[in-house]
């Protein structure tokens, strides 16, 4: 059987184009991967092997009627369980929507799809996306393939872990203050989040209508780039999609970064609770710029001392508000003998969501009540403006900016699940890129010397600046040689 | 800023959930909790500052008033928990008493 994790999306593609092998071979490769290793890992909610197999047999019939193969052709995928494909569940990995059947498709979906990706399954995430460790699913956490004793990172950890397990070529995710990329710096996996606006959410269930974007994991920066090309771009469906002309985000991978202006954020390096390993490796990357030929520098960031802040109080009253329509009328879990209809909502809700969700609902419903509007709400969507506006500033200076995605490496299930603010300050590095809308990427920097786990540098660029953001990973790719095969799989190979 | 276990009773409400009382405890402990983290930026002189909705300058996107194709009926209820003669069957919210 050929080993798909060792191929490339390009790879796969053009080995079913040359009849080196088949999709279904393909397909049959990346389902037994999941047999294998899933039991162990649990990155997936549902495995779709039948949607797998029908999508094979239109690529292997493509083949033999010489039509030209999409670039995605017979590509393993694995989606995020809030997105919406028809003929599988879409559960957010919570009991109120443990039963839904997906009524219609999502478009980032639809369009990797219609570039011939294979879907193999929906991935395990934190409820309704609330959480950095994937144990706040209602169906039990996901095992990091690197150490199974740790988290994969969150939200989207079954996305993040099946691709490091070489159970899906790409995966999607969407991050909402940094649900992506974080997952990506702790598994070692290529993470994208693009613009805010540069991919339709359509279809993907809401958490925080200004800060969702959607964007793939890969094992490599031109994988991700052939991902982004498939499932950017206008869709009516979603009026905050952006209209912009086409672009190849790889066709400038390998251009080089001679003269690109590269700010290392120095006061969120320096930032407490960041770990020294971390700290180095960013230093060690920003070496690494410099040898390539970039002007490397140094900017401060200050109003990002307001991040997390700003951001806890957005994101809930943002999500109280989306998982308002969670009411158990139209879909989704019911009690069977309510009272009456206050009755019905109240105890559906509390029986179907799971702690973190009813956490983040209260705190967004207390943010937005009577009262506190002004002096949570209000105040936090002018700390936003403040973050934007340092974010512009560094951006007249420099091309892109360079932190850490993560302060830390994986840390142990269990570890921070009772202390709900230490899970949060996993993501103060990536949430204010969400809150100014900006695109980043986080790629392995390299492993850390005590615990040889992976660590995740993440680097930032302006609004609708992915092709510059990738240029700059891919050339920090090829300097530094990251082997991104988990021990879990080497075991296996 | 701290937040009485009555205030979390009415928060509940208008989060329309059914909490417990070990639940009205508990969470009123980590909202205290995270409130008293994030409370810094009320703390903020922001009077001069406008607020970001909306990271990009993106203002009225509309779409011609036209009919598309949707959801069937049949698919509109596919996942409902409870249907009947094509419709949702919720509790009474109106009238009852005698008459029903």
């Amino acid at each position: 059987m050929i080993d798909v994790s060792r191929l490339t999306a390009t790879q796969i593609r053009d080995g079913i184009a040359d009849r080196l092998f088949t999709a279904r071979e393909v397909a049959e490769a990346a389902l037994g991967r999941i047999e294998a290793l899933d039991g162990q890992v649990h990155a997936f909610n549902q495995v779709t092997a039948e949607l797998a197999y029908a999508a094979a047999e239109r690529i292997d019939d493509a083949v033999a009627s010489d039509v030209v193969l999409p670039p995605l052709a017979g590509v393993p995928v694995a989606l995020k369980d809030n997105m919406n494909l028809l003929g599988t569940r879409t559960t957010c990995s919570s009991r109120i929507l443990e039963n839904y059947e997906s009524a219609y498709d999502c478009t980032a979906v639809r369009r990797l799809l219609d570039a011939g990706a294979l879907p193999v399954g929906k991935c395990n995430m934190d409820e309704f996306a609330f959480g950095s460790s994937t144990e706040n699913s209602a169906f039990g956490p996901t095992h990091n393939p690197w150490d199974l004793e740790r988290v994969p990172g969150g939200s989207s950890g079954g996305s993040a872990a099946a691709v490091s397990a070489g159970m899906a070529t790409i995966s999607l995710g969407s991050d909402t203050g940094g649900s992506i990329r974080q997952p990506g710096s702790l598994t070692g996996t290529v993470a994208l989040k693009p613009t805010y606006g540069r991919v339709s959410r359509y279809g993907c269930v809401a958490f925080a209508s200004s800060l969702d974007q959607i964007g793939p994991f890969a094992k490599t920066v031109g994988e991700c780039a052939l991902a982004l090309n498939a499932i950017s771009g206008k869709d009516p469906m979603d009026a905050t999609s952006v209209d912009r002309p086409a672009e190849d985000f790889t066709a400038t991978l390998a251009e080089g970064i001679a003269g690109l202006r590269v700010g290392v954020v120095t006061d969120l390096l320096e930032a407490e609770g960041c770990e020294g390993a971390v700290r180095d490796s960013v230093h060690a990357a920003a070496e690494t710029f410099a040898a390539l030929g970039a002007e490397v520098g140094e900017v401060e960031l200050p109003s990002t001392a307001h991040g997390l802040s700003a951001y806890y109080i957005i994101g809930p009253a943002e999500a109280s508000s989306n998982l308002a329509r969670f009411d158990g009328i139209r879909y989704g879990h019911r009690v069977g003998d309510a009272d009456d209809v206050l009755d019905l909502y109240m105890r559906s809700r509390a029986e179907g969501f799971g702690p973190e969700t009813i956490r983040r609902v209260m705190l967004g419903t207390y943010a937005l009540s009577a009262g506190y509007y002004d002096a949570y709400y209000g105040q936090a969507q002018k700390a936003r403006t403040l973050i934007k506006r340092d974010f512009e500033s560094a951006f007249e200076r420099f091309d892109v900016l360079l932190t850490p995605t993560s302060p830390t490496v994986a840390f142990k299930i269990g570890e921070r699940a009772s202390d709900p603010l230490a899970m949060y300050l996993s993501d103060i590095y990536t949430i204010p890129v969400n809150l100014a809308g900006n695109c980043a990427v986080s790629l392995p920097s390299g492993l850390c010397p005590s615990s040889g786990l992976p660590i995740g540098l993440q680097i930032i660029g302006t609004h609708f600046a992915e092709s510059t953001v990738l240029r700059a990973a891919a050339a920090f790719e090829t300097a530094l040689g990251f082997d991104p095969t988990p021990p879990l799989v080497r075991e296996i190979q | 800023m701290s937040i009485s276990e009555e205030q979390v009773r009415h928060v509940a409400l208008l989060a329309r959930l059914k909490l417990t009382d070990e639940e009205v405890a508990r969470l009123g402990e980590d909202l205290n909790s995270i409130l008293g983290h994030i409370d810094t930026i009320r703390q903020l002189d922001l009077a001069d500052v406008p607020p970001t909705a909306h990271a990009l300058d993106v203002v009225n996107e509309t779409r011609a008033d036209e009919v598309r194709p949707c959801l069937s009926r049949e698919e509109a209820l596919a996942n409902g928990p409870e249907v009947a003669e094509g419709a949702f069957v919720i509790p009474r919210i109106v009238g009852g008493g005698d008459a029903s």
